[in-house]
């Protein structure tokens, strides 16, 4: 995107635009060259803004961001306070006077700034209005030389600005040709149906020679044998350059005319040479170049660059451009373009410029230039964006070589320019001495072929072959009838070539797109299309909402935390490594997280600061697994994990895994919370729970998952499990296990990093991965009656080694219950009394109840002893109260 | 046997005196015993009836009468007191058991789900509603991905567009967070063949300093259709239909030219403003339009980069920004607040 600022007086110079400037705005959106702002000028500045004529400049004791500046205001001498650095004594500045009325009613009083006086406040193109240039004080001459205006002279009358009305332009990428005030007007023009008109500015009008080379194959020398040589080496990058030569000039101030449309065009007049170049840039889109002949050394080299080149722009920056210079933004690639930057040097090879980018201090115009060399060149957009993004380095015109400047048009604006520099030089007598250029491999011009059956199918329009000529037409396009082809109106086709300043258009897609932006994309019909498919969601996505649903349900609030995180965030919760960004904005969002516990934890810290102590936060977001390296720690990715999306996975690329984390700290138990959210969690997407004696199932083993605290802490698996027999201390046979996440209690250090020390509970945790979670084993759908017939509760306690689970002791009662068991229920844990050191007594309450009938008490009592038989067989368990 | 005058002026006072012993009773036990004084056993009214038989006929009916009088206004008196009773011990529990349910401090807290949630959540479901299935894709972008097909080649000047974090792993420059959710139609084109009608929502990132508009990590929805004779003119209909059902059937929309390296045509396309509905204020900057997202029709380049013939299938695709949605819907002045997790805001949506 570009931005453009054109006047509506200098559009009306190629067209009759005899229409409000509103409507000028509307259609100029409609064309897609997006009216950012549309500004009145010339009308609200009094005549007590003026230009003041710098006569000393002072420092203000205490103070260094102000100067005091004396200055000539035509007949009277004033002291301002001044914050801006850009001007020199001797300068014309603008000058608001005590009294004057600045756009954005800003009245300009009698100040005292720092302990001095201040009558009057020095101004910049944007406090008055002209320009968008805020970075200093409007210059309207540096009082060396040339014609000179009055201090005193009002601002207005001393840039020669009328009433007139400035249209900030936003410019889409793909369009070059609408990067100036022509291709501006052009376009409008064809949309209006109002006639274009382009002065043919041509250098045979001055009777200059032209010498030109052409070579397809290798570098182009030419030579007027006087003056100046042109060797063009680097033909790739640049297939075109023209060198023409002016001696006799003298440098002056530009004439208001030019140096108003630079202001309002958002340029600052630097002298007649300088402004006279910008201004054919601003009107014809092609960026030209002055250089000091009698700096060059005789000559013109245009090549790549070497190792050691270096040149200070015109910026005032000095440059490395060797080949080899590493890319100032990492990660911005290799170019399939050859070679390195396109340098232009002096006859013998010392860099002056950089092609199509910038200039060079030691071959700038001065006042004391009087023999010039003005270049006038195409560069290959491809090479121009490659070094431009490498040196990070954007200018006027840099913006235009790599979208494409017109190939064809070097001529017209050689021609302009220096009929330009002809008519505003006025003292001294210029003469064009010479021109040269050198011509490589020319960028060769589209054809493409436009179908009206096409058009009228992409566009669902009913466009005759009339209209799809009318609008390409006024544009440049040339249409040609192929014949041979779709007799018939609605199948008509078209040869199009298409204008040398439209690079953009190669194809027939790129034509239709022209047709429906002069049609008015608001013309186009609205239909709709009745999908031929059903929209529904699939099994993640709807397991996703019901996870949130869930959550919500147990008073959680969804939070959403950052992607990157820095690696003292991984550290402290034992996740080391991880994705590092090349280019992170700071150091702070540096890796990819690999959890989401530091960004809750921030949350909740927080929280916390700002007096909330209950909080309760979750998120459903990504977390990437760290290199590979990493399988040997403890945490998910050591578990063989799919990608959340399986096609066009590649193995090289970092895993990521959508992740529910939930942080409960509120209440004294978090972690109870968190084992509880869990249970709910499982009910509600209806997993198989091991407990429940089901196979394959879900179920928590403890262990010590990263930033948990060790002892209070679980992974939560999916797979076979079996509570085995002879399977030792955890009595739980893991077969291919998979782990679906963890939960538990966060550990104290992890607490203390994020500020939570003081916390008055514990804090719980519960992460778990959705797509393993998605295709976790579930439980039966199918429907269960309920009995009608009276159920039996027995009441079982044991004493059970502590190394044994719980959930093994209820997984086995309810295998040994079978079907008659109607639920199971821990209703005590009870350490201590007559119990032995590393043993608790688990009372389960067993309520058995038969569909069909009332159980007898014999069947109820052998359900009891298969039961405690079970327990005491499979586990390091006895039955306690016998 | 008395005659009859002094009788009935005896039935009289009993009834007074019933009558002025119903009226003080205050327990429902003495009203029934009242009630067996009025027509019980023992009760005079009762006895005096039975000897109506003995007296003169004459004076039957005018004894028999006051009789029957004063046992019924005594009885309705005694329901009158039974009723008013019962009322003043129903009272007396009410106010024994009274409640301020204003009182009740709401202790059972709800969650919430963020806003971008909630939005996204909205948006899918208007889409599923036209036919639309959800897609997903990951956030790691290679870049064939999100750019290469996506029709910008190295160096293509658009890719300046995008401020891309790229990952310090595989190839330097090869690995990347996606800019845009664009490259799950890709990888949908890769994978499905047409027709196709999808909607892409996700989180995207670009190395973009936060500020009051922007963050680094933001959330996209992006829509592909592909079918054989899909045009310009579905591509404005779906999206006056769905900004019609998300925004409120009075809003509007607008499509004006613009430049995407993977449509083409391309637009931007704006809707009504959201909180002036049109007439113009701060938020629109006085023009009534809001820009909402990007829109074109499938470049046929990118047809051409996942094997789709753009000569017999066409398509379009849009996009846009969930969070600023948002930011728009509920005048939220900075954007940052989403990411910030304050419960004093979460907890008002």
């Amino acid at each position: 995107m570009g931005t453009m600022r054109v006047t509506k007086s200098w559009l009306a110079e190629f067209a009759p635009f005899d229409l409000d400037a509103s409507e000028i705005a509307a259609t100029l959106d409609d064309l897609g060259m997006v009216v950012e702002g549309v500004d009145e000028v010339g009308a609200g500045l009094g005549d007590d803004v003026i230009v003041a004529r710098v006569l000393e400049i002072a420092s203000v004791p205490n103070a260094d961001r102000v100067r005091k500046v004396t200055v000539d205001i035509g007949g009277d001498v004033v002291d301002v306070v001044c914050g801006a650095w850009n001007f020199a004594a001797g300068d014309l500045v603008a000058m608001a006077k005590v009294g004057a009325e600045l756009p954005g009613d800003v009245k300009i009083g009698r100040r005292k700034i720092k302990g001095v006086a201040s009558e009057g406040m020095l101004c910049s193109g944007v406090e008055l209005g002209l320009s968008a240039d805020a970075s200093g004080i409007l210059v309207l001459g540096s009082g060396a030389g040339g014609t000179e205006v009055a201090p005193g002279t009002a601002v207005l009358d001393a840039l020669g600005i009328r009433a007139d009305v400035v249209f900030d332009l936003a410019i889409e990428a793909n369009r070059p040709d609408a990067m100036c005030v022509a291709g501006v007007a052009r376009d409008l023009a064809a949309r209006l149906k109002l006639p274009f008109f382009l002065p043919d500015h041509k250098l045979d009008d001055h009777q200059v020679v032209t010498r030109a080379s052409t070579n397809d194959a290798g570098p182009v020398s030419v030579t007027d044998d006087a003056l100046v040589s042109l060797v063009l080496e680097d033909t790739l990058n640049c297939p075109r350059f023209s060198a023409t030569c002016i001696t006799g000039v003298k440098v002056g101030q530009s004439p208001a005319w030019v140096a108003s449309r630079l202001v309002l065009a958002g340029m600052r007049p630097i002298n007649s040479i300088v402004d006279a170049s910008n201004y054919v840039m601003l009107e014809l889109g092609q960026p030209t170049h002055p250089y000091d002949l009698d700096s060059l050394a005789g000559g013109i080299v245009v090549r790549s660059s070497r190792d050691g080149d270096t040149l200070e722009t015109l910026d005032g920056v000095e440059r490395n451009l060797s080949s080899k210079e590493p890319a100032a933004v990492e990660g911005a690639g290799q170019s399939p373009v050859g070679g390195g930057d396109c340098l232009i040097c002096d006859a013998e090879g010392k860099p002056v410029a950089i092609g199509g980018i910038m200039g060079g201090t030691s071959t700038q115009i001065t006042p004391a230039t009087t023999r010039l060399l003005l270049e006038a060149a195409y560069f290959l957009p491809l090479a121009i964006a490659r070094t431009s993004k490498r040196l990070g380095l954007r200018t006027e015109a840099s913006m235009r070589f790599e979208r494409g400047c017109d190939p064809e048009g070097i001529d017209r604006a050689v021609a302009r320019l220096c009929s330009l520099i002809l008519e505003t030089s006025e003292a001294g007598k210029p003469s064009i001495v010479s021109s040269l250029d050198a011509r490589g491999k020319a960028p060769s011009t589209h054809r493409a072929r436009l179908r009206l059956g096409r058009i009228n199918a992409i566009l669902g329009t009913r466009l005759a072959p009339g209209d799809v000529e009318t609008h390409l037409g006024p544009m440049g396009f040339v249409l040609r009838a192929d014949a041979g082809v779709g007799v018939g109106e609605t199948q008509r086709v078209w040869d199009v070539d298409v204008p040398t300043w439209r690079p953009d258009v190669e194809r027939e897609i790129d034509l239709v797109e022209e047709v429906a932006r002069q049609h008015g994309y608001s013309r186009i019909p609205r239909t709709r299309r009745l999908g031929t498919r059903i929209g529904v969601l699939s099994p993640h996505q709807r397991t996703r909402r019901l996870v949130r649903e869930v959550m919500v349900g147990l008073a959680s609030c969804e939070a959403w935390t950052p992607t990157m995180v820095s690696a003292r965030d991984h550290a402290v919760i034992g996740l080391p490594g991880g994705v590092e960004l090349a280019n992170p904005l700071n150091r702070e969002e540096l890796v990819l997280r690999r959890s989401l516990l530091p960004g809750l934890l921030r949350s909740c810290y927080l929280n916390h600061s700002r007096r909330r102590d209950e909080v309760l936060l979750f998120e459903i977001g990504r977390i990437f697994d760290g290199p590979a390296d990493s399988s040997g720690t403890d945490d998910l990715s050591a578990a063989p994990y799919l990608p959340v999306v399986a096609s066009g996975w590649s193995q090289e690329v970092p895993r990521e895994r959508e992740v529910l984390g939930a942080l409960f700290a509120a209440g004294s138990d978090g972690i109870l919370e968190a084992v509880q959210a869990w249970h709910v969690l499982a009910g509600a997407l209806g997993l198989a729970r091991f407990e429940d004696g089901l196979d394959p199932c879900v179920e928590i083993i403890a262990g010590s998952p990263p930033g948990l605290h060790p002892g209070r802490s679980a992974w939560i698996v999916a797979g076979q499990l079996r509570p085995g027999a002879a399977s030792g201390a955890s009595s739980v046979e893991t077969g291919p296990e998979a782990r679906l996440g963890c939960v538990g209690e966060v550990s104290r250090s992890a607490r203390e990093a994020f500020g939570l020390g003081a916390h008055k509970g514990t804090i719980g945790w519960l992460e778990v991965d959705l797509a393993r979670l998605c295709d976790a084993p579930k439980r039966s759908r199918i429907a269960r009656a309920a009995s009608k017939f009276p159920s039996n509760d027995v009441d079982l306690a044991f004493a059970v080694e502590d190394t044994v689970p719980a959930s093994v002791v209820e997984a086995v009662l309810s295998r040994a219950g079978g079907e008659l068991l109607e639920s199971v229920q821990l209703f005590d844990v009870f350490r201590g009394g007559s119990l032995g050191d590393g043993q608790r007594s688990l009372a389960y309450r067993l309520r058995f109840c038969a569909l069909e009938r009332t159980m007898s008490d014999a069947e109820v009592g052998e359900l009891r002893a298969a039961c405690i038989s079970a327990v005491q067989r499979a586990l390091p368990a006895k039955l306690r109260g016998n | 046997m008395s005659d009859p005058a002094s009788e009935l002026s005896e039935l009289t006072s009993v009834e007074a005196s019933i009558a002025l012993r119903i009226a003080t009773a205050s327990e429902p036990d003495e009203l029934s015993a009242l009630a067996n004084e009025v027509n019980g056993r023992g009760s005079v009214f009762v006895a005096a009836r039975r000897q109506i038989g003995s007296l003169p006929p004459d004076e039957r009916r005018q004894v028999g009468r006051a009789v029957h009088d004063a046992m019924k206004r005594l009885e309705s008196l005694l329901i009158q007191r039974r009723e008013e009773l019962e009322a003043s011990g129903e009272e007396l529990r009410r106010r024994v058991e009274r409640l301020d349910l204003t009182e009740v401090v709401p202790v059972r807290r709800r969650g919430h789900l963020h806003l971008v949630s909630q939005a996204q959540m909205e948006l899918e479901d208007v889409f599923l509603g036209m036919g639309f299935v959800v897609a997903e894709g990951p956030e790691i972008e290679t870049d064939w991905y999100n750019f290469e097909a996506l029709n910008m080649p190295r160096d293509h000047p658009a890719r300046g567009m995008f401020d891309t974090f790229y990952l310090r792993a595989g190839e330097p420059g090869s690995l990347m967070l996606r800019t845009h959710t664009s490259p799950v139609q890709v990888r949908l084109m890769e994978s499905e063949s047409p027709p196709i009608s999808a909607v892409m929502p996700g989180v995207v990132h670009r190395r973009d300093t936060a500020d009051a508009r922007h963050t680094p990590t933001f959330h996209q929805i992006e829509g592909l259709v592909v079918d054989q004779g899909v045009t310009f003119a579905d591509l404005a209909g779906t999206i006056e239909a769905f900004t019609g059902a998300y925004f409120g059937p009075s809003s509007r929309s607008r499509l004006r030219p613009s430049y995407f390296p993977f449509t083409e045509p391309s637009a931007e396309f704006e809707i009504t403003c959201t909180i002036c509905g049109g007439s113009g204020c701060r938020t629109c900057s006085g023009t009534g339009w809001i820009e909402l997202g990007g829109c074109g029709l499938v470049d046929p380049a990118v047809f051409e980069a996942v094997g789709i013939d753009p000569e017999v299938w066409t398509g379009f695709a849009f996009g846009f920004g969930i969070d600023r949605c948002v930011q728009m819907r509920h005048g939220i002045a900075d954007i940052r607040v989403l990411m910030e997790n304050d419960l004093r805001f979460l907890e008002q949506f």
